[in-house]
């Protein structure tokens, strides 16, 4: 049983990844970093971190809030309400890109008036950032949700009889209470966030040194029989999602929950 | 346990503006794309949408897309399963690292992926098989990004498994196939079903690992969401969006009926 499961591990998981690092330094590290100073990397590089700068203190607010919502309010369609912001997880990321075309697009519902008021949404940055949003949405909300459940209320309703207004109460009692499934939530949307590839490359019009993110820069330089370049963008991402693992890694400890999807 | 709620959750004010907030933005990201996306898909009738989603190149991705999934959820079923029971039943040395890389495949990137599975698998392979362009690409790919799913759903489930219950079948002479088949497996096919329903549902909308690794041949190796790709990038939007909507109602439904099971089973895992 072990050698089957470890060899198949190995096989699909392990051997690909160390390949990839190999095929990156076997030229030795000159090339690899020409690879990592080329003003297009660069470009890409700091593209990526802006989009996800912007992507998820924005996703977090909403998941922590619809959270809240979910497991502390009473209202009619709170099911429903649940099922629509698991959707992006249902959905094909080419799929988001899509559908904002059609809302944000040139000849979108949209399109008219953003024209018309001097904003471009698709094919720029905003639209990059609307993508990434979309495909990354439900981590935090789903979760906060099941910590919120086990906190219970009551030290919220002990906050309140002592006077504390919902804002205090929030901050100090349900925040805190909260905050490693927050922040685990907060790894996952990054991680997301950071190598999302389908829903962006539509909505970008892949522009070199202008809308490209690193993932797409990767698919450039591949395309171009860039190995090199394609390979070095590649093992940054696959680093940072390393980095990703070890955080999860962490921070299960805290929240004893083990990874959904 | 009795569940109270607060009386009042959130000040009236603020909680009215955070209600607002948040319902607009859902409403830009998920509300308006969806409907738009069903809007154009049925803007030329139904008849338009069956003459767009069984035009012979959509057809032939649909159809890929569905059978290289089916094989893909099988194969993560058997071997999702064989990875949970090491990780749990068995020990050995680096085993927790093991299991933290389980998840590698969400966390890598699916461009990353597919680089890295055409590393090894591609052209000038080092092991000598090149499956680039070709089926054995899909679904090497698929199983590459939807591995984690079988294991992460019946690993807790076999964590909590009671020991008691295979050691009375063995001391009452059952044999250990026997005591698999009729304790064991019937107590993990719900998180299997879980597993394989969440497997599919992503294969189903898979692109970054594929697009690569595939060559995205038509009535080859093009699945369902390059050719969703393929249609935007010709500008035909309608064809996009019926396909589009296909492939949704297909992952809509499997995870509904995933939904129906595991709230029967009362085993939460969505």
């Amino acid at each position: 049983m072990r050698s089957i499961a470890l060899g198949y591990l190995a096989l699909l998981l392990l051997a690909p990844v160390a390949m990839i690092f190999y095929r990156t330094f076997e030229h030795g590290l000159t090339p690899v970093w020409n690879s990592v100073t080329a003003p297009n990397a660069q470009h890409a590089f700091w593209l990526s971190l802006e989009i996800v700068a912007i992507a998820v203190p924005l996703n977090t607010a909403f998941g922590v809030g619809m959270a809240l919502l979910l497991e502390r309010g009473r209202f009619w369609g709170k099911g429903l309400l649940g099922v629509l912001i698991d959707l992006p997880f249902a959905i094909s990321p080419v799929v988001v890109g899509l559908a904002l075309v059609l809302v944000y697009g040139r000849t979108g519902w949209f399109g008219n008036w953003l024209a018309g008021h001097g904003i471009q949404v698709i094919f720029s940055v905003p639209g990059m950032v609307l993508a990434t949003a979309v495909v990354s949405l439900p981590f935090v909300a789903r979760e906060t949700i099941p910590v919120l459940r086990e906190l219970g209320t009551d030290s919220e309703q002990a906050a309140e009889t002592l006077g504390a207004s919902a804002w205090q109460t929030f901050w100090r009692v349900t925040l805190p209470g909260i905050r490693w499934g927050v922040v685990y939530g907060v790894v996952l949307t990054t991680a997301r966030a950071l190598g999302e590839f389908g829903a962006v490359s539509i909505v970008s019009g892949r522009i070199e040194g202008q809308t490209q993110t690193l993932p797409l820069y990767v698919q450039d330089r591949f395309e171009n029989f860039d190995s090199t370049g394609a390979y070095t963008a590649a093992v940054v991402l696959a680093l940072l999602a390393l980095a990703t693992l070890l955080a999860m890694n962490l921070l299960t400890r805290h929240t004893r929950r083990r990874t959904p999807v | 346990m009795r569940r109270r709620r607060l009386p009042r959750a959130g000040a009236r004010g603020q909680g009215a503006l955070g209600k607002g907030l948040l319902g607009i933005y859902l409403t830009a990201l998920v509300l308006l794309p969806i409907a738009a996306l069903l809007a154009k898909s049925s803007s030329g009738g139904t008849s338009a949408f069956w003459r767009e989603i069984s035009s012979p190149e959509a057809l032939a991705a649909i159809k890929l897309t569905l059978a290289a999934s089916a094989i893909v959820v099988v194969i993560n079923a058997i071997f999702g399963t064989i990875i949970a029971w090491v990780l749990v039943r068995d020990d050995f040395p680096g085993k927790r690292v093991v299991n933290a890389l389980i998840d590698l495949p969400f966390a890598l990137p699916t461009i990353v992926a597919g680089l890295v599975l055409l590393a090894l698998y591609g052209k000038g392979s080092p092991v000598g098989i090149n499956v680039a362009f070709t089926r054995a690409a899909v679904g090497l790919a698929l199983l590459f990004v939807t591995l984690p799913f079988v294991v992460r759903s019946v690993q807790p489930v076999l964590l909590e498994l009671d020991f008691s219950m295979e050691e009375a079948a063995a001391s009452l002479g059952a044999r250990p196939l026997t005591v698999l088949r009729r304790i064991v497996l019937p107590s993990l096919l719900p998180a299997i079903i879980s597993g394989v329903a969440l497997s599919f549902a992503r294969a189903l909308g898979e692109f970054g690992s594929l697009v690569l690794i595939t060559g995205n041949l038509p009535f080859k190796t093009e699945v369902g969401s390059v050719y969703i790709f393929g249609q935007i990038q010709n500008d035909s939007l309608p064809a996009a969006a019926a396909v589009s909507v296909a492939l949704l109602v297909v992952a809509l439904v499997v995870l509904g009926v995933l939904s129906f099971v595991s709230q029967r089973q009362s085993r939460h895992v969505l």
